[in-house]
């Protein structure tokens, strides 16, 4: 493990993604401290004399939303939306994901067939239209939104667990703990989960990224976070229909999202380079 | 092969079954009430009760969902709330401008995805190859709504050399399938260089090398006839990304396909209309699937042991 450390370490790709993760999650930590502004006050001076937005300048850093708002701070407090759903919708997803795709690959026979053809089914399902249905259905918030990202994207993560499982629990040292006479539950949790830790820490980071992404979407497509909480996707939401006076109002959020997105990416490719000697270079 | 490709199939249907299972009980979760949608807000409750027993809605669950099927075998897919007409005749009027869109989008996905690969590949382990592979990151990562509204921004409006969304032509084609062709090109490069990569490994390739091939001529010929493969594949599994991706894609560019028809009817909260999509969509994706199997069945046999 420390090995894949210093492997991460060296890749500069990889060192870039760790510092925007760690920058993204400081603002999103400790947002009342560092945003300049409320994110949800409205400022006399936050608008032109016509009423549009302010661009960019000394004061708005990167220019005020319709409501004439600070966009960095509302930016600032964004974050928070996308680290907390990123990170729990994320956890859950993978935590359901690995349950079902251990369980399935160790378990195997009629078991193991029925959880794996569910997740077959999960696959053939568009996740975005899921997802909006659900969320739809259930009037989101916060938590709604990241518990409805959980109940679709598991599904990778657990076929990729279901194969590494089928592969381990066919090797010799099992077979070999099995006849010591160690029981199915010990084998599983002592001897099979550890050597699933390195994939589904792989699996994990990228996994985030996508979940930003889908966060990111919901917000856009208006039934993700409501306001007036803010999130990068809702910003570009509200503001869609001015954006070719106020361009700021869409560049911002959307490179906060590409940039977060990506670092996930990043960090869990070389996590993969890192811990699957096999993929080493093949990405 | 007959019995791989029977078994395939058949593990296809068996999906799209449970596909309709899972939306009919989708659509039961929905707190609205279907009977009280269709008769309008001013409805007495004897309207409301005649048109409930008229959907047979006053009927036990796995009675509605047999009837259900029967419908959707007869491809009805019910009738919309809010369009007063039948969903299967709303979806067909739409479908021609997401099958064009997705054309083009795999047009560009192609275009951009499999030289930057073999590029890549054939550069591996250099500053180039790096730098192409965290460019089709920035790809992957970008969320379509974003790379939308931006190219939208600079060539729809500050260039000025494309219109700024609608339905019509090539021109109006561009920018959308644009959009959607970036970030599967992403996915693309990343395939196609790992299968290149593998396939410049083969021993026919130091053949062809032996023999005086050109660099390029290997590249081209020797390498990438046979790792076009994985791609070719990737373009049935890819069905599923582009169904995301027409719903975002179509709002941004008011492109009238299904993507916005499901659009409209999730802000309507028209179920038949989001359940009817859904169905097509995941049939799109199942055949996908199936037709992506089979390709690789026919090419690599391999495969169908398995």
């Amino acid at each position: 493990m420390s090995g894949a450390w210093s492997r991460i370490l060296r890749d500069k790709a990889a060192l870039f993604g760790l510092a925007v993760i760690v920058v993204v999650g400081c603002a999103a930590l400790f947002a009342p401290f560092v945003s300049p502004f409320n994110p949800d006050r409205q400022f006399a001076n936050g608008l032109t004399l016509e009423g549009a937005p302010r661009p960019p300048d000394a004061i708005y850093w990167f220019g005020t939303d319709l409501l004439g708002r600070d966009l960095l701070s509302r930016l600032i407090w964004g974050a928070r939306a996308s680290m907390i759903i990123g990170l729990v919708a994320n956890l859950a997803a993978v935590i359901i994901g690995t349950t079902l795709g251990a369980s399935a690959g160790f378990l195997g026979g009629r078991v193991g067939t029925v959880i794996m053809r569910f997740t077959d089914l999960m696959m053939a399902f568009p996740a975005l239209l899921l997802a909006i249905a659900l969320a739809a259905i259930l009037r989101p918030s916060l938590w709604i939104v990241a518990l409805v990202i959980a109940l679709v994207n598991w599904v990778q993560i657990a076929r990729v667990i279901y194969t590494e499982t089928r592969a381990l629990a066919t090797r010799e040292f099992v077979e070999a703990v099995r006849a010591l006479g160690a029981s199915r539950w010990r084998i599983l949790t002592r001897h099979v989960l550890p050597h699933l830790v390195p994939t589904i820490l792989v699996w994990g980071t990228l996994g985030i990224s996508s979940t930003v992404l889908l966060e990111a979407t919901l917000s856009f497509l208006g039934v993700g976070v409501q306001p007036p909480t803010p999130s990068w996707g809702g910003i570009i939401f509200q503001s869609q229909s001015y954006f070719m006076v106020a361009p700021w109002l869409v560049l911002f959020p959307g490179l906060a999202i590409i940039l977060l997105a990506l670092s996930f990416n990043l960090v869990g490719d070389a996590l993969r380079d890192a811990l699957d000697p096999t993929q080493r270079g093949i990405g | 092969m007959l019995r791989f490709l029977a078994r395939r199939v058949a593990q296809a249907a068996l999906v799209v079954l449970g596909i309709t299972l899972v939306t009919f009980l989708i659509s039961f979760a929905v707190p609205a009430d279907p009977a009280r949608m269709i008769a309008g807000r001013s409805a007495s409750a004897d309207t409301v009760a005649s048109i409930r027993h008229q959907l047979g809605l006053d009927q036990p669950l796995p009675v509605q969902y047999l009837r259900y099927l029967g419908h959707l075998a007869e491809g009805d897919l019910g009738r919309s709330y809010v369009q007063r007409t039948n969903v299967a005749g709303l979806v067909e009027s739409r479908l021609p401008a997401t099958l064009q869109l997705m054309a083009g989008a795999i047009f560009f996905e192609l275009l951009l995805g499999l030289p930057a690969g073999a590029f890549s590949a054939s550069r591996r382990g250099t500053r180039a190859d790096k730098g192409t592979m965290v460019l089709s990151f920035i790809g992957v990562s970008a969320p379509q709504f974003v790379v939308g509204l931006l190219l939208l921004y600079l060539f729809g409006y500050l260039f000025d050399l494309f219109p700024l969304g609608g339905y019509g032509g090539l021109a109006h084609l561009f920018l959308p399938a644009l959009t959607l062709g970036i970030g599967g090109g992403g996915w693309y490069a990343r395939q196609s260089r790992s299968s290149m990569i593998d396939a410049l490994r083969q021993d026919y390739v130091r053949t062809a090398r032996a023999k005086g091939a050109g660099e390029w001529r290997v590249i081209l010929l020797h390498a990438g006839r046979n790792a076009i493969l994985p791609v070719v594949a990737m373009i049935g599994l890819d069905i599923g990304n582009f169904m995301q991706g027409v719903v975002v894609v179509e709002a941004v560019f008011g492109w009238p396909g299904i993507g916005q028809l499901a659009w409209q009817a999730i802000q309507e909260l028209d179920i038949p209309v989001i359940m009817g999509v859904t169905i097509v969509a995941a049939v799109a994706i199942v055949l996908g699937n199936l037709l992506a199997d089979i390709i690789t069945g026919t090419l690599d046999p391999r495969i169908r042991v398995r």
